[in-house]
């Protein structure tokens, strides 16, 4: 509790840490500036007019059109498919690569390091095109095999992430004592490390489905034309023409974010 | 391997209890072999080959013009001008990433301190508030910010009742606002996460023992939590440069950043060639910068992982 005994007195005046001058303001100013973008487009959803911009009155009539919208509906279903099998193959991946990589050798380690790091480093733009480029040399029909290979690619470093962080804070006494009690490297595996891990893999799980949903640039190239998924789509409804029904879109993508994040904050909360 | 080693080493070779063998990383770096480093290969090898005379794709001949075409073109009568076009592609890709960079650091240090600052059940609250946008699609946010500064956009329409025009939308103002929106939590986050740890009695023992109080933000304070700005530079820089959705959304296509135009190669333009050598650009440039980091980061000492 050292933060609030920040305050101390200083040749008679009062300098105190937690009322910096400015970062009060700045911080407010600060979370203003991140939400009221999302607020506008929460609100104008529910505004009746055609123009945006103009507030008429309050109407669910965007909503309507979107849940009737079936080009919505195909691209949405598209990236949920895409988002669940990305996912799963690339937490398997992240857990074997995981494990994997602590007793790989310093060059294969290297090596490793540099694919998993790249897509975190290189310009997502560079990766989507050379993927492009990729899978018309060799025959992958654009579509949704190849979106599902790009995305797990890409989800893998994501998934990684905590699985690597929880490894490296692991507590080695239950693995000396099943290892002593003479448990195999399988069974060790199975009953103890990935019980351990599982809040890791989880969080990881859903960090590569978030990035996968979200992925905009390496879709917009390898989709192709008959696996449109949701923000590639959203992408041409904003440059075509500007309806309300995208500020509709927004909201209920902002409402699965939000309920996702709560969801996962509650379950890791109850382990807990 | 196992059957050379004698008995007592075995033990060390099968590592600790519990890891497993290093093959299982074998089918996860194959698959990024394939996925991750063989687009990366093509984006270098079609850097270096010629465009076809009809359609998309390469030719399969050598040669470096498409890097000549990066600095100089030629003219119809053979003689060859410096060309500056894509010069100033990159220029505004760097400039705009720096001014991002400078402005998310200038209001992420206050944030995050302030944050770190406050009781524990409010800072919890105040983390999630900056952790929710990064469970946001970026296409979303660009667009909400879109729809904020649009002409007839809520700031728009409250400066028009004073009758001040406003009209930024689809300027390199819009991009680099939109820039700053989509990566200010990056810069907030790693720094928090440094204050965080910072034991602030340090602070008050500088003030004790007779430091003014800038001198303790100069020499306590920011030397802290320089791992996590450090971080949060190359979080917001990297992606910044190579950023597409805001110069697209926002600057109208005005304000053509590297992946646009690159995008343009691989799309309209069809000169897929010359869209790799901007990109083999871009690699080369991003690297540079996570070298330049990384050894900022060992020549002070401080551990940051910028992977």
């Amino acid at each position: 509790m050292s933060h609030s005994q920040t305050a101390t007195r200083k040749r008679g005046k009062l300098v105190n840490l937690r009322n910096f001058p400015g970062f009060n303001p700045t911080a407010w100013f600060v979370l203003f500036f991140l939400y009221s973008p999302l607020l506008y487009v929460v609100i104008y959803s529910f505004n009746s007019s055609r123009i945006g911009a103009v507030w008429e009155s309050f109407s669910v009539k965007w909503y309507g059109k979107v849940f009737e919208n079936t080009d919505i509906q195909r691209a949405l279903k598209n990236s949920l498919q895409v988002g669940f099998v990305a996912t799963l193959l690339s937490t398997i991946l992240a857990v074997m690569a995981a494990l994997g990589l602590l007793r790989m050798q310093r060059a294969g380690k290297a090596v490793a390091m540099a694919l998993i790091g790249a897509p975190l480093i290189i310009a997502e733009i560079v990766l989507a095109v050379g993927t492009l480029g990729l899978f018309i040399a060799v025959g992958v029909p654009l579509g949704k095999v190849g979106l599902i290979v790009a995305h797990t690619a890409f989800c893998i470093p994501f998934a990684l992430l905590p699985i690597r962080a929880r490894l490296s804070q692991l507590d080695m006494a239950p693995f000396e004592a099943a290892s002593d009690l003479g448990a195999n490297e399988r069974e060790i595996l199975r009953r103890i490390t990935l019980p351990l891990l599982a809040p890791a893999i989880f969080a990881g799980a859903l960090l590569a489905f978030a990035i996968s949903i979200d992925d905009f640039i390496t879709s917009f190239f390898v989709a192709g034309p008959g696996a449109t998924t949701l923000p590639v789509y959203i992408f041409g409804m904003i440059r075509s023409t500007v309806t309300p029904e995208v500020n509709a879109i927004s909201t209920l993508l902002l409402l699965f974010s939000g309920s996702v994040l709560i969801g996962s904050y509650l379950i890791q909360r109850k382990r807990r | 391997m196992t059957a050379v080693t004698s008995p007592p080493k075995k033990q060390a070779q099968r590592g600790r209890p519990g890891q497993s063998s290093p093959k299982l990383a074998y089918l996860p770096i194959l698959f990024l072999a394939f996925a991750i480093g063989i687009p990366l290969l093509i984006i270098i090898v079609y850097s270096f080959l010629e465009k076809p005379s009809q359609g998309t794709g390469v030719k399969w001949v050598f040669t470096l013009e498409n890097y000549k075409a990066l600095f100089i073109q030629e003219k119809l009568d053979g003689t060859t001008v410096l060309d500056t076009r894509y010069i100033k592609v990159l220029w505004t890709s760097f400039y705009y990433s720096i001014i991002t960079t400078v402005v998310t650091l200038v209001l992420a240090i206050p944030v995050a301190m302030w944050i770190a600052t406050r009781d524990a059940r409010k800072r919890n609250l105040l983390v999630a508030l900056v952790t929710l946008p990064f469970w946001i699609s970026i296409l979303i946010r660009t667009y909400g910010m879109r729809q904020i500064i649009a002409d007839e956009g809520p700031i728009g329409k409250f400066l028009g009742i004073f009758d001040i025009s406003f009209s930024i939308l689809y300027t390199p103002t819009a991009t680099i606002l939109g820039l700053i929106y989509v990566f200010l939590p990056f810069m907030i986050l790693p720094i928090y996460a440094s204050a965080e740890r910072f034991d602030f009695r340090l602070a008050e023992a500088a003030y004790d023992l007779g430091a003014k109080r800038m001198t303790v933000v100069r020499r306590v304070i920011l030397p802290s939590i320089r791992p996590g700005v450090i971080s949060g530079i190359a979080l917001v820089f990297i992606p910044a440069l190579g950023s597409f959705l805001q110069s697209d959304m926002l600057g109208g296509g005005k304000t053509n950043m590297v992946a646009n135009v690159i995008a343009n190669n691989f799309g309209q333009a069809r000169n897929w060639p010359f869209g790799s050598a901007l990109a083999v650009l871009l690699i080369v440039l991003t690297l540079l910068f996570v070298l330049i980091m990384q050894g900022a980061a060992q020549k002070r000492g401080d551990k940051v992982e910028l992977v």
